[in-house]
């Protein structure tokens, strides 16, 4: 309890904001994405140093969740195997809207360097991609950037409007 | 006049083969050389059949018949110190005659001594399965069997173990490409869409340097940018863009594409 008596009326400043329902929405949204835990290769390393002390991903509100149900993105750190191919499609599912996935690395955007008979040529064959990062691996930074931009993406549509989904079905 | 044959895709093909390349063999000794072997492959060959046997960098590599699998490595862990089983594979040979080589790489640690262990089986036959003796072959002949399709006998799983249950061809053999088959390229749509997602999704693409100068969705060609999501036509005059402040930056000169010089006279 505060102890001292608040003066609601001084220099005009009432407790109260005028906002719009979309950039409260959306405020919220961009400011807590909680990210799944998805490390497949050796991107999810980079991804483990963002969310680590000397990157911090928690002063975005960024939380590495390890239950799909309780995450907004899922960041694809690594190779995505075609075994493994029919599994992020069911995370992605269990996932509750709104969700965003942010492909990492080459492995996630085209197969990479794998261009074997093992690997998903592109982790958007798949599931809908909202964000690609380049690099092999992406340094901390371009991670930190890319869900900058993804709160950026966020804030930008309207909080309302269901997800219109990338891919079919 | 030299038979012609077709240009396109030489690159791909070796730029240079030597007609008279001798492939070079690892030196082979005799087994007498070395004493241990010799005690070795006498007590082999008093039990079984041994079709040949040669030391090859300081590795006993002992032929046997397929049948005799089991009960040479029987032997050799319980009477002749061998027991570990550091490897064990099969080479491809269908091309040449149809066979298989299977090969069982044992370590001694008390005589510090390795012996491999190798037969030949026919296309489409079966191995006898030595996870009995050795646990770590479990996973071994499951391997081998996923990727050359050779299926052991007795063995308690017989199954995949690298690539799902569900999946078709044997990555391995040498018939195989590398980007796989058709089986291979639809495998996740097939599996998570179904086969009428086909044409929604599209063929993979492998190409990663490919840019498609027609998308300007995804794809911004450096230096000739146009504004997101505008159409690309052919005829469409390609401006050049240039960064750099036009005055340009103290001390430092802009380049001018234009007026540059391509030196070519290593003279000048």
């Amino acid at each position: 309890m505060a102890q001292h008596k608040v003066n609601y009326t001084q220099d005009g400043g009432l407790p109260v904001a005028l906002t719009s329902i979309d950039k409260i929405v959306n405020w919220g949204r961009s400011n807590s994405l909680w990210a799944l835990t998805y490390g497949l290769a050796c991107c999810g390393i980079e991804m483990m140093a963002s969310g680590a002390s000397r990157f911090d991903f928690d002063r975005y509100g960024t939380i590495f969740r390890a239950s799909p149900r309780q995450a907004d993105v899922m960041i694809v750190a690594g190779t995505l195997t075609k075994k493994h191919a029919e599994f992020i499609k069911r995370l992605y599912d269990q996932m509750t809207e709104p969700r965003w996935v942010i492909s990492m690395g080459s492995c996630a955007n085209t197969g990479g360097m794998f261009n074997t008979y093992a690997t998903v040529q592109g982790c958007d064959r798949v599931i809908p991609v909202d964000l690609y990062l380049p690099g092999c691996a992406p340094r901390p930074e371009t991670l930190q950037y890319g869900v900058m931009l993804l709160q950026q993406k966020i804030r930008a549509n309207k909080a309302g409007n269901a997800q219109k989904s990338k891919r079919l079905m | 006049m030299r038979a012609y044959t077709p240009k396109d895709d030489v690159q791909a093909k070796a730029y240079y083969t030597d007609r008279f390349y001798v492939a070079p063999q690892v030196p082979k000794q005799d087994v007498e050389n070395d004493e241990v072997f010799a005690a070795d492959l006498a007590a082999i060959k008093a039990k079984f059949e041994v079709s040949d046997a040669y030391i090859q960098v300081s590795n006993m590599v002992v032929y046997i018949n397929a049948k005799d699998i089991y009960g040479v490595l029987e032997l050799m862990r319980d009477e002749l110190d061998y027991t570990q089983l550091s490897e064990m594979s099969a080479i491809d040979w269908l091309a040449k005659d149809n066979t298989f080589e299977i090969f069982y790489q044992m370590l001694s640690m008390k005589k510090r001594k390795r012996i491999r262990v190798k037969y030949f089986i026919e296309n489409g036959q079966a191995v006898d399965s030595v996870e009995k003796l050795f646990r770590c072959a479990d996973w071994s002949e499951r391997e081998m069997f996923d990727m050359f399709g050779i299926e052991a006998n007795n063995h308690p799983f017989m199954k995949r173990i690298l690539m799902p249950y569900d999946w078709q061809g044997n990555p391995l053999l040498k018939t195989y490409p590398l980007e796989g088959d058709e089986f291979a390229a639809w495998y996740e749509v097939d599996k998570i869409f179904g086969k009428e997602a086909r044409d929604i999704i599209g063929p993979e693409i492998r190409d990663t340097a490919r840019v498609d100068r027609y998308d300007s969705e995804r794809f911004a060609r450096l230096g000739f940018e146009v504004p997101k999501g505008t159409e690309i036509t052919d005829d469409m005059p390609r401006t050049e863009q240039k960064y750099q402040e036009d005055d340009g930056v103290f001390l430092i000169k802009k380049y001018d594409k234009e007026s540059s010089v391509i030196v070519d006279d290593p003279q000048r």
